[in-house]
């Protein structure tokens, strides 16, 4: 694995309300490489993937992916950067008015000139990845939360993005549809060299699939490392967070 | 007392930030379409929706409206004589003020608030920020279009909105004050000039354009999950309606002054 860093992340604050959500986050992030911040619900680690797509601007703090400062990019810099970057969010967040061939197909029609034909070949080889073949015609509403967060990351993944920031992807789905978008997430690692980062509080997910782990609390980073050593950590907040005791520093 | 103050302040401020958020995106929209950045596929979709989908209450309001000017008109003209001016009153208060204005009523309570709610649903179920991610900018995206509908659509709604109402007093007239179709028209073929109506749609113009910015304003910057869609959506069309008969007067006055 290429160890050369892919998305640089330096001193990162992010203030939203009056208070530091994200405090002087520091991150590296290999290229092919999974990143899975984890830490409790509302800690901010979907901040720090808006942030890290431009979706939010932080308040201090550099994020430099391929050689470019996010936070610094125009608007037209910024959408050409967001091309190799996909994000599949928590919602997943399908267009609602398109059908599924359609949102998959999104990216392509936005941003290409291929044939039409094109188009529905490459919208139904990305489905046969998340394996929801013949679906092109459905509408997100008629797809079950887990059909949906695939066929989001068949959206995503349509483009062939070097980079997945994945919000929360296996929240709110059954333990097998969770192991399923682990497998996905490790089979486009592994096929396409994509870089991802992942944030969740879904600890089996999290080991399964990170190569390094980081703990988000209160607004900064308590620990990283590969999900061996979060395992061993002796950091109180990491112990307890692994366990899931109700007792320790960690306030709820 | 200072709370007071304060609060007046900060809705000052508030109102401010409002309109500087439609000014701005008012003038990004004409960003994207100087930069012929148009969507013709949405655009049309979105006439469609906006369009002919509100003629029927487009029509049916007006023509009330224009029957109930014509029943009060009509009542005074013929008690005083003058009942073959009835026509001419009745067309010059739709083209250049019941038209106009009451489409724009009409389309911000029908168009203008369904606008609100799908960008505003769009907004709190994240797919504005899957859009951006996606590399495509919502307003370029979502809103250019239905500015351009609402343009285009509006001052068309309007024209109907002037016949119908027309033909409503006209009708009212006939039946309720005994005024004879042919000298209806005549009022009217001597009272109305052309300028009149596209003065009149010039006003639709205006109205379209606060409807949309308006609309889409609300619907992009909603917060807070369903119940903030409702809010979004119900400020939508009272600021529009406010906005609507703000720059009615002004234009108005303006554009049909007294001398």
């Amino acid at each position: 694995m290429n160890k050369e860093p892919m998305i640089t992340i330096r001193n990162l604050t992010m203030r939203l309300g009056g208070r530091d959500v994200l405090h002087n986050v520091n991150l590296e992030i290999g290229r092919g490489e999974t990143l899975v911040v984890m830490g409790l619900s509302g800690v901010g680690k979907s901040t720090l993937l808006k942030c890290m797509t431009g979706l939010l601007k932080p308040a201090n703090g550099t994020i430099i992916i391929e050689g470019k400062d996010i936070t610094k990019l125009k608007p037209a810099e910024l959408n050409e950067l967001r091309k190799n970057i996909g994000m599949v969010f928590q919602s997943p967040a399908l267009f609602d008015s398109l059908t599924v061939g359609e949102n998959v197909a999104f990216g392509l029609r936005e941003h290409t000139r291929l044939p039409e034909e094109e188009i529905q070949r490459i919208v139904a080889e990305k489905l046969a990845i998340v394996d929801l073949e013949g679906m092109e015609s459905l509408f997100p509403s008629q797809l079950s939360g887990g059909m949906q967060k695939r066929a989001s990351l068949a959206r995503t993944i349509t483009t062939n993005p070097e980079v997945i920031l994945y919000d929360e992807p296996t929240t709110g789905l059954d333990p097998i549809m969770s192991n399923v978008i682990n497998e996905l997430i490790m089979y486009l690692q592994k096929e396409f060299s994509v870089t991802s980062v992942v944030v969740t509080h879904d600890l089996e997910s999290a080991f399964k699939i990170g190569n390094q782990i980081a703990m988000l609390y209160e607004a900064v980073i308590v620990e990283k490392g590969s999900p061996e050593e979060i395992k061993k950590s002796e950091n109180p907040v990491v112990k307890q967070f692994i366990t899931g005791s109700a007792l320790g520093p960690i306030k709820v | 007392m200072l709370i007071i103050i304060e609060d007046f302040g900060l809705s000052v401020i508030r109102l401010f930030e409002y309109i500087g958020g439609l000014v701005f995106l008012f003038l990004e929209t004409l960003g994207w379409i100087g930069r012929g950045s148009i969507r013709p596929r949405l655009t049309v979709e979105q006439m469609a929706i906006l369009g002919v989908n509100s003629i029927l209450i487009v029509v049916v309001t007006t023509a009330f409206a224009g029957a109930v000017l014509s029943l009060e008109l009509a009542k005074q003209a013929v008690k005083f004589g003058v009942g073959r001016y009835v026509g001419g009153g009745v067309a010059i208060a739709m083209i250049r003020e019941f038209g106009p204005m009451l489409t724009a009523i009409v389309v911000a309570g029908r168009a203008g608030s369904a606008i609100t709610a799908e960008l505003g649903s769009m907004k709190v179920t994240e797919q504005i920020d899957a859009l951006m991610a996606l590399a495509t900018n919502p307003v370029r995206y979502l809103v250019v279009p239905r500015f351009l509908a609402c343009i285009v659509m509006i001052p068309m709604l309007t024209m109907f909105a002037n016949l119908a109402g027309t033909t409503g007093g006209g009708i009212v007239a006939y039946f309720l004050a005994g005024i004879e179709p042919h000298i209806f028209l005549n009022s009217i073929k001597n009272t109305v000039i052309l300028s009149d109506l596209w003065r009149g749609l010039d006003k639709s113009i205006v109205f379209a354009a606060e409807i949309a910015l308006v609309s889409c304003f609300q619907g992009l910057n909603t917060t807070g999950g369903a119940a903030g869609v409702g809010q979004a959506t119900t400020g939508s069309v009272v600021y529009s309606i406010i906005l609507i008969f703000i720059s009615n007067f002004l234009l108005s006055a303006w554009l049909f002054p007294i001398h």
